[in-house]
C-alpha cells in the first residue's frame, strides 16, 4: 500500500500537541487524555490497569466479573512471580452470558465466589468489574459483603469498567481496594527501620533483588506491593516507616493515600539503572539518618557495582553512539532508561510513553539530548515514523512495539510486563546491557535492506542510487563495518 | 499453578476456571486482516482493541493493527455514535484503508449503537470518502466465542460485498475456519495443484506472517482484496471449511447470490484432504495432480512406518470446535484414542459431530462443548492419558502431570511452528505425525528406566 517509510507518514492533526522536541521551545506535551477516536492507540483501560496492579498478590482470589474476553486476556500473561502461592495464575471468571446481561449477574458471581473460596480457602478476594457490569448495574459490593460475612474473609470489589477512564484510573481503582486491607493487620514487630516496596511487580524476580539490597542495609521490608505481595502483608503494611515507589504512574495514588491516612512518607525512586539504584538506596539510608546504613549501601554500591563495570565496559564499546527509541507505560521508567541507556554509551533519540504528565514530559525534555522527540500516547504509525526518521538501533517497548521495531531492522528490548530477564538492580543493569548488545549487535540487521545500505555509508563507500542496492546487498553481511557506524 | 486441580468434580454453573475459548471480537478483527488494505475497527473501550492486538501479536509475532471507538463514561451514557463518526473521519484521513471492517463490543452491544446507521450518516457527511468501503459485524462478547466473531465477520464481508453481476467466473470461493495463514497458503497451495482458480476470504497470509523488509506497511501485501470477495457472488460454487467458522458465511452468499455451498471439515488427516481436493476437483474439473498423489503417498507411507506408535494411545483434545473435529479423525486415522475431547465455544453440533467420529471406536469417550480446561485436566487427573493436545493454555497441565504435549490451535504463545508449519493437507498431516510423535517418545526417553532406554526406534 501507499503508506511504507517513514517520510510520507502523516500525524493526525489532532496528535500534533502530543508531540515535542527537546531543545526546543515550545507548548507543554498535551497528555491524560483518552486517546482520539480511530487511532491505532498502544493503550489500554481501566480493566488493564486494576488488573496488572492487583494480580501479583499472590495468595488472594481474583475473579473477573464479566464476558470471557477480560478473563482470558490477562490470564498469566504478566510474569510476576511468586515465592509461595500460584493461585492467582489460574483464571477465574463468571464468563457472563446473554441471559446474564438481562437478568444481570449478581447471582451467579455470588455462587462463583462462593465455590472458589471454599475450595481455595485464599487470604482475600477482589472481583473486578468490566464494562458491561458497569452497564447492566449489578451491584457488586453488596454481593463481596455477603461474600465476605459468610467465609470471613475481605472480598473486594475493584471498580475497573473498561470506559471508566483510561489505564490510569485502573490503577487507581486498585489503589482504592488494596487501601481497604491496609490497617487491619498487627503492625508488633514492624521495626522502625522499614520500608514497604510499593509500584515493583517482581517480574522476572526483580522484587527480590531490591528486597535484598534493603535487606542487606539493615532494613526490615514489611510488604511488596504488589510483587510477590501476600495479603497479610498489605494488611501491617502501615507499620512501615517508609514507602519507597518504584512505579510512579501506577502506585502514587496508594502512597499518597498511605501518607494522608497513616502519616507514611514516601519517596519516589526507580530501581533501574547504577544511577537510580545507588540514588534509591543513599536516600533511604539518609532518610533513617543512619550512618551505618548508610557505610553499609556504599558497600553495597561499590561491591555490585565492582562485580558489573568490567563487562558493561566492554558493551559500552560497541554501544557508543547508538541510538535508542523509548516506548513505555510509566514516566518514571522512562527517566530511568534514558539514564541508564547513557551510562552505556547510547543516545535516546524518541521518548514516549502511554501514561505520563505534563511535568513529567518537561523532565524528558530537559534531560534529553535537542532533537528528541518526546510524546504522548502515540501509535504504531507516528513511531515507525520517528524511528525511520531518527534512524534508531534500538526500541524499547513492549509485547505491540516488538513486531513492528523487527520488521523495521531495529533492535528491541522489552520492558514490559514480558520481559523475560530481571532489569532492577545492579545486576538487572548487566542483565539490560546484556540485552540491548544482543539486539542492538545481532547480526541479523545485516540481512535488513535498510540496515546494510546505512552500514555501507559508514565505512565512506560512496551512497548508492537509492533502491538499487536492496536486491544486491539484502543477504550481504556488513560486518566490517557495525564499528565503523559508531 | 494448575497443580492445585483435583480428580474431584464439582459441577459449576456460575464460574469459568482456565478457559478454552476466548471473545467474539477477536475473532472478527482477525478475519478482518484477511482483507487486503483494511483496517478492523473495535467499537468500544479501547482496552478491547489493545488486549486483542496484544494477544494476536503474542500467537503471530507479527503488528496488528486495529483502531478503536475509545468509548468514555459519556459514550457509555449517550451511544457511540460520536466516536465511531469521529473514528471513521480520522482513519480515513490518516491511516488511508481501501475497507475498514467494524465489529462491536459487549459494551456498544448492551448500549444498542446501531451501526449501519452511524456509518450511513458519517457517508453523508463526508467522513467515508467514495469509493472506500465499511463494514460491521455485530460481535458480542457475551454470546458464542471467538469463533463466532471471525464467522460474523465473514458474513458480513458476504453481505455487504459480495456481488452477482450475472456473468459466472471461472473460480471457486473457499472460506476457511479459523486457522493459520500458514493454513491458508497450504491450502491455496493444494487449490492451485488442482487447476482450479480459487478466491479465498479471508486470507491472512502475507498479512501475518509477512517477510522483514526494514519498511513499515501498514497494509501488506496480503489479504483477499475488495474486488475479490466482490466478485465471489459470480463464482461457480464455495468450499465452506468448518462448521463453526465458514459455514454461514457460504450459506449467506448461496442464498444471496445463488452460489451453491459445499459445506465441509478442515483438511485434516488423509480423509478429510481426500474429501476436500475430490470436491474441488469435480467443481472445477480439474484433474487429480500428480503432486498431490504423491504427497498423498507419502504421508501413508509414514503412517505406515509409524503406526505401532499411534496405536491405542489415550488423547486428551481442547481447541476450537472445527479445528478439534477434524483433528479427531486424523487421530482415529492413527488408530489414536481421543478419550477426552472438548472445545469452550457452545455449540450442540460440535459433540453430535465427535460423537459420531467416536461412537464406533472410542464409545466411552468424554466430549463436550461449552467446557474448560480446568475440567478437561480434572478427568486427566482421574483417569491419564498419552498425549495432551490443546493450545498453549495446556502447557501447566503437561507439566503438572508430565503428559507429553503438542500444541495445536489458538493461542500459541510460547513455541514458533504454528508460524511456518500448517497442519492442513497430507503435507500437514506429516508435520502433526512428527509433532506427536517426538512428544511420545521426547516422553518416553526422559522417563523410562534404563533398560527400556533404546537408541533404535
Amino acid at each position: 500500500m501507499k503508506i511504507e517509510t517513514g517520510s510520507e507518514i502523516r500525524v493526525l492533526p489532532s496528535r500534533e500537541g502530543a508531540i515535542a522536541e527537546a531543545g526546543k521551545a515550545g507548548a507543554a506535551v498535551h497528555c491524560g487524555k483518552t486517546s482520539v477516536a480511530g487511532s491505532v492507540s498502544q493503550r489500554a483501560c481501566v480493566f488493564c490497569g486494576s488488573r496488572v496492579v492487583l494480580y501479583p498478590i499472590a495468595d488472594a482470589l481474583h475473579v473477573v466479573h464479566g464476558p470471557i474476553g477480560c478473563a482470558a486476556y490477562t490470564w498469566d500473561i504478566r510474569g510476576a512471580q511468586s515465592s509461595g502461592p500460584q493461585l492467582f495464575r489460574n483464571s477465574f471468571s463468571t464468563d457472563l452470558q446473554e441471559m446474564d446481561v438481562i437478568y444481570g449477574g449478581e447471582k451467579k458471581l455470588a455462587r462463583a465466589l462462593d465455590q472458589l473460596i471454599e475450595k481455595h480457602q485464599p487470604k482475600a478476594a477482589f472481583v473486578y468489574t468490566t464494562c458491561i457490569v458497569g452497564l447492566i448495574g449489578d451491584d457488586v459490593g453488596a454481593v463481596c459483603k455477603t461474600a465476605a460475612a459468610k467465609w470471613g474473609i475481605p472480598v473486594l470489589p475493584v471498580a475497573s469498567e473498561g470506559f471508566k477512564g483510561t489505564k490510569k484510573d485502573g490503577y487507581k481503582a486498585a489503589c482504592e481496594a488494596a487501601l481497604k486491607l491496609v490497617g487491619t493487620g498487627d503492625t508488633s514487630g514492624v521495626s522502625k527501620h522499614s520500608i514497604n516496596l510499593l509500584g515493583d511487580f517482581n517480574i522476572a524476580g526483580e522484587t527480590w533483588i531490591v528486597r535484598d539490597y534493603f535487606e542487606r542495609m539493615g532494613i526490615q521490608v514489611v510488604a511488596t506491593i504488589t510483587g510477590d505481595g501476600r495479603v497479610d502483608d498489605l494488611r501491617r503494611c502501615h507499620g512501615a516507616s517508609l514507602n519507597l515507589v518504584q512505579c510512579a504512574g501506577s502506585m502514587t495514588h496508594l502512597s499518597r493515600r498511605l501518607k494522608e491516612v497513616y502519616g507514611t512518607p514516601f519517596n519516589k525512586v526507580s530501581f533501574f539503572g547504577i544511577e537510580d539504584m545507588s540514588a534509591a538506596l543513599y536516600e533511604t539510608a539518609k532518610f533513617f539518618g543512619d550512618e551505618t546504613m548508610l557505610a553499609k549501601a556504599r558497600l553495597i554500591v561499590a561491591e555490585e557495582v565492582a562485580r558489573i563495570y568490567p563487562q558493561l565496559r566492554a558493551w559500552r564499546r560497541d554501544l557508543e553512539g547508538k541510538r535508542a527509541a523509548i516506548y513505555v507505560g510509566g514516566a518514571f521508567k522512562a527517566f530511568s532508561l534514558v539514564r541508564a541507556l547513557r551510562s552505556i554509551g547510547m543516545r535516546t533519540v524518541l521518548v514516549g510513553t502511554q501514561t505520563g504528565d505534563k511535568d513529567d514530559y518537561e523532565t524528558l525534555r530537559e534531560m534529553c539530548d535537542p532533537g528528541t522527540i518526546v510524546v504522548d500516547d502515540s501509535n504504531p504509525l507516528e513511531l515507525a515514523k520517528f524511528c525511520l526518521e531518527q534512524d534508531v538501533d534500538l526500541f524499547i517497548g513492549g509485547v505491540k512495539e516488538r513486531p513492528i521495531a523487527y520488521k523495521l531492522g531495529i533492535g528491541f528490548c522489552d520492558h514490559n510486563h514480558e520481559r523475560k530477564e530481571a532489569l532492577a538492580g545492579f545486576v538487572g543493569m548487566l542483565n539490560f546491557a546484556r540485552e540491548v548488545h544482543a539486539s542492538v549487535m545481532s547480526p541479523v540487521w545485516n540481512f535488513v535492506p535498510r540496515r546494510s545500505r546505512r552500514s555501507l555509508h559508514a565505512v565512506g563507500a560512496p551512497a548508492p542510487a537509492r533502491g538499487a542496492v536492496d536486491a544486491g546487498n539484502a543477504g550481504q553481511p556488513a560486518t566490517h563495518s557495525r564499528k565503523g557506524a559508531a | 499453578m494448575l497443580n492445585g486441580t483435583t480428580a474431584e468434580h464439582v459441577e459449576r454453573k456460575a464460574l469459568r476456571i482456565n478457559p478454552a475459548k476466548t471473545c467474539q471480537p477477536i475473532g472478527a478483527m482477525y478475519a478482518a486482516l484477511g482483507i487486503h488494505a483494511c483496517m478492523p475497527h473495535s467499537h468500544g473501550s479501547q482496552g478491547c482493541c489493545s488486549y486483542h492486538r496484544s494477544h494476536l501479536t503474542r500467537h503471530f509475532k507479527e503488528p496488528v493493527m486495529a483502531t478503536t471507538s475509545s468509548f468514555t463514561e459519556g459514550s457509555s451514557v449517550f451511544g457511540g455514535l460520536a466516536n465511531l463518526t469521529m473514528a471513521l473521519r480520522n482513519i480515513f484521513t490518516i491511516y488511508d484503508p481501501e475497507i475498514v471492517a467494524v465489529h462491536t463490543t459487549c459494551l456498544s452491544e448492551v448500549i444498542g449503537d446501531d451501526i449501519p446507521t452511524i456509518v450511513g450518516k458519517s457517508r453523508e457527511e463526508g467522513g467515508v470518502p467514495a469509493g472506500k468501503y465499511v463494514i460491521h459485524a455485530n460481535t458480542p462478547s457475551f454470546v458464542g466465542s471467538h469463533v463466532y466473531g471471525y464467522s460474523n465477520m465473514i458474513v458480513s464481508m458476504v453481505s455487504y460485498l459480495a456481488e452477482k453481476t450475472g456473468t459466472t467466473k471461472n473460480q471457486v470461493n473457499i472460506i476457511p475456519s479459523f486457522i493459520e495463514p500458514a493454513d491458508m497458503r497450504e491450502i491455496k497451495r493444494m487449490a492451485a495443484l488442482t487447476g482450479v482458480p480459487t478466491v479465498m476470504f479471508p486470507d491472512t497470509s502475507n498479512v501475518l506472517d509477512g517477510p522483514l523488509t526494514g519498511k513499515y506497511q501498514m497494509y501488506p501485501t496480503g489479504g483477499a482484496t475488495v474486488a475479490q470477495i466482490k466478485s465471489s457472488g459470480d463464482s461457480i460454487a464455495t468450499l465452506a471449511l468448518g462448521h463453526f467458522g465458514a459455514h454461514n458465511a457460504a450459506i449467506s452468499l448461496e442464498t444471496k447470490c445463488n452460489v451453491p455451498a459445499s459445506l465441509m471439515e478442515l483438511p485434516i488427516g488423509v480423509g478429510a484432504t481426500d474429501r476436500f481436493i475430490n470436491t474441488l476437483r469435480t467443481l472445477g474439473g480439474g484433474e487429480v495432480s500428480a503432486e498431490l498423489e504423491l504427497e498423498r503417498g507419502r504421508l501413508v507411507d509414514l503412517m505406515s512406518d509409524l503406526h505401532q506408535y499411534f496405536h491405542g494411545k489415550r488423547v486428551a483434545v481442547s481447541g476450537d470446535p472445527d479445528m478439534v473435529i477434524a483433528l479427531t479423525q486424523f487421530l482415529v486415522e492413527l488408530e489414536m484414542k481421543p478419550v477426552y475431547v472438548i472445545t469452550g465455544s457452545p455449540g450442540n453440533t460440535f459433540e453430535k459431530r465427535i460423537h459420531e467420529i467416536l461412537d464406533p471406536v472410542v464409545p466411552d469417550a468424554k466430549i463436550k462443548q461449552c467446557s474448560d480446561l480446568f475440567e478437561l485436566h480434572q478427568w486427566i487427573k482421574k483417569e491419564p492419558v498419552d498425549l495432551l493436545i490443546t493450545n498453549t493454555y495446556g502447557k501447566s497441565m503437561a507439566r503438572a502431570d508430565n503428559i507429553p504435549f503438542v500444541r495445536f490451535g489458538f493461542p500459541i504463545l510460547d513455541r514458533a511452528g504454528h508460524r511456518f508449519y500448517s497442519t492442513m493437507g497430507y503435507a500437514g498431516a506429516v508435520r502433526l505425525i512428527d509433532q506427536m510423535l517426538n512428544a511420545i517418545l521426547d516422553h518416553k526417553d526422559r522417563t523410562c528406566a534404563e533398560e527400556w532406554f533404546e537408541l533404535v526406534q
